[in-house]
């Protein structure tokens, strides 16, 4: 086990309150009719994103999912920029033509998230590619649900970073559906990491409801990665807070499974550790907390203020 | 001056790139395996004598895969050079090419671009209709890719170098009848005088391959080749044609195509691919649109059948736009 340093355990359990105060904050925004679009939202697997990002340099890169927000801040992303993304304004970090499905940004090491299930395991490997090439110490990540497991861009991907020890790390996070379909009904094996072991790296599974154990995993990917020993997959068993999308009341989840799911709370699992270890105090929490509150505030009246785009900008950044 | 084959003319392209910028590398099947192929054309063979393997990268076969690393890999700054085979693999690539390489610059507000190349072979050569469609029409319907469709090995040279160099998605298509054409078909020598000297063809300018000024034929790759048989069997029937190889279908020289119809009033295209959506439509809808005052008679197109490639030569023979089929079109717009 890596001593994790304090200071890193309280930025994990500060941006996964943050994704957390974000997510539900959009939820109610998008309920009352401010937010045009879609949304996917991450509550429940904060974890994930953090402890994963806690082990990321700026200028490694990651790829994200039709769930991007999470990833997003957990990069770097600056709220108010993603916040105006989803509000569709120009100030957006895509400039209004990305929208929640879609958000990232270059600057900080992540590329607007692709919302076709596995399509950025590809581009990760690639990326990681270039690194290689580069003689870089980057390292790339690939964040995909358990859905983009059966996708042929996942097998192609995996195949080829082991087969050229490139430096990624492919992050699973298995929220048990992809979509209504549960993984029992989609695949044969129990644990999706075990697949790993067809492409001759190592298959991790952690508890991705615990930042820790998930930053550890990580931090041992990394590693491999930026020494030239190649991918990792890091299966990250967890569970949605909410539905799949906006409407989805999800009655296809077993309440009994919910109840246990939902009593695992990740931000608070993460809490009680810090206090009992005295890293963090009831008080640091709430103030963290107010903070956030404040930052979010900031960022909706920034959003809400911002210009949209000029309608005639639909036909610009086509070509480089 | 030495004359090259379209296979040889790439190959030295490539190699010529690769040694002026070491962000270029080449990644597909078979293209560097010792005592392979070199790609399933030729194109790449001995190059990885000089790149190494690194640089010349065989990948499993893998089409949708390998498409998504040259993009996550050009994302980062390097210049991919993608290779698969047949232009019929593409549809295994299709998720990459339309969702990622011509979208992520869009979507993350121009801060990205995806300067990669995909070397694609098309052409019915007796090999049946999973190796054989000409797949350009797909691809220029993807806003954000720009096609290129060279027909003499001047051109194969010039524009893959100019490929290599846009900082764009760039789908260079080659006629697999055309690589090292000499005389396999009547008429059919694709290879040519390149100079040893370096040069580079701009993008979006057509090439008049012929001229003439009773009817205009625009037409690529191994379709240049059958108007040209056709040209000469009008020229014995008093009519005189001008034939237009735009070169590029991403982005079109349309100034060139006008300024032909202007001399002519009549126009003939003619594609390999399946009449249908091809992209002979979209031109054929530009000028109806903008230039049919210049047309004194209906614009026809002379393509293949909304079928399959078939394998069986007389059927395959049928199935191809040929001269027969050209001149026929071509008189009819006299005959009334």
């Amino acid at each position: 086990m890596i001593k994790i340093p304090g200071e890193k355990l309280i930025w994990m359990y500060k941006t996964m309150l943050k994704i957390r105060h974000f997510e539900d904050k959009i939820h109610r925004l998008f309920l009352e009719g401010n937010m045009p679009g879609t949304i996917h939202l991450y509550q429940g697997q904060e974890a994930v994103a953090a402890g994963v990002c806690a082990n990321l340099e700026r200028s490694d890169v990651i790829t994200s999912t039709h769930r991007p927000h999470g990833h997003a801040l957990a990069k770097g992303v600056a709220i108010k920029s993603l916040m105006a993304e989803l509000f569709a304004r120009s100030t957006g970090c895509c400039g209004g033509k990305g929208g929640s499905m879609h958000v990232g940004d270059p600057d900080v090491g992540m590329i607007p998230a692709i919302a076709i299930v596995g399509g950025g395991i590809p581009v990760a490997t690639g990326i990681a590619l270039a690194f290689k090439f580069q003689k870089s110490k980057r390292v790339a990540v690939s964040f995909f649900g358990d859905g983009a497991c059966n996708e042929g861009s996942f097998h192609e991907s995996l195949n080829m970073g082991a087969i050229w020890n490139l430096p990624v790390i492919y992050v699973c996070e298995n929220n048990l559906y992809g979509a209504s379909t549960s993984i029992r009904v989609a695949v044969k094996i129990r644990d999706l990491a075990e697949r790993a072991s067809s492409y001759g790296i190592p298959g991790v599974v952690v508890d991705g409801n615990e930042a820790i154990s998930v930053y550890q995993a990580t931090s041992k990917a990394v590693e491999r990665a930026r020494g030239g020993q190649g991918p990792t997959l890091i299966e990250c068993k967890t569970y949605r807070r909410g539905g799949h999308s906006r409407s989805d009341a999800c009655n296809y989840r077993d309440k009994e499974e919910e109840k246990m799911w939902l009593t695992r709370d990740p931000v608070v699992i993460l809490r009680e550790r810090l206090t009992k270890d005295g890293i963090l105090t009831p008080e640091d929490s709430k103030q963290m907390e107010k903070e956030i509150e404040e930052e979010l505030t900031q960022a909706i009246h920034f959003a809400e203020n911002s210009p949209w785009p000029k309608p005639e900008e639909a036909l610009e950044q086509v070509w480089a | 001056m030495r004359k090259l084959t379209i296979a040889e003319a790439l190959r030295e392209a490539i190699a010529e790139e690769m040694r002026r910028d070491e962000k270029v590398f080449c990644i597909g099947e078979d293209i560097g395996i010792e005592g392979g192929f070199g790609g399933a054309f030729t194109v790449t063979l001995g190059l990885s004598d000089e790149f190494g393997h690194e640089r010349i990268l065989d990948t499993p076969i893998s089409e949708l895969g390998t498409t998504g690393i040259a993009v996550g890999a050009a994302l980062m700054g390097m210049r991919p050079i993608a290779d698969l085979q047949y232009g019929d693999f593409i549809f295994l690539a299709m998720d990459q090419l339309i969702n990622n390489a011509t979208k992520l610059r869009y979507m993350s507000g121009g801060k990205l671009k995806v300067p990669m190349v995909m070397r694609i072979p098309v052409g019915a050569s007796l090999r049946g209709a999973q190796h054989a469609q000409s797949v350009e029409s797909y691809l220029v319907h993807a806003a954000g890719l720009k096609v290129v469709c060279p027909s003499t090995a001047y051109d194969a040279k010039g524009l893959l170098k100019t490929a290599v160099r846009d900082d764009n998605p760039v789908m260079v298509f080659e006629h697999k009848l055309l690589y090292g054409a000499k005389g396999r078909k009547e008429g059919m020598d694709a290879r040519g005088e390149v100079p040893p000297e370096e040069y580079l063809i701009p993008f979006g300018v057509a090439k008049v391959v012929r001229e003439g000024g009773d009817v205009t034929i625009v037409a690529t790759l191994r379709m240049v080749y059958e108007a040209i048989l056709a040209a000469e069997e009008l020229k014995r029937a008093s009519i005189s044609v001008e034939i237009i190889d735009p070169r590029t279908l991403v982005p079109f020289d349309w100034e060139t195509l006008f300024n032909s119809l202007k001399k002519t009033g009549r126009l003939v295209i003619v594609h390999e691919d399946n009449l249908t959506g091809g992209w002979g439509a979209e031109v054929a809808a530009r000028v109806a649109d903008e230039a049919i005052d210049l047309l004194d008679a209906p614009i026809k197109r002379v393509c293949s059948y909304d079928t399959p490639v078939p394998f069986s030569p007389p059927m395959e023979n049928f199935w191809v736009p040929g001269r027969e089929r050209i001149v026929k079109t071509v008189k009819e717009l006299f005959s009334s």
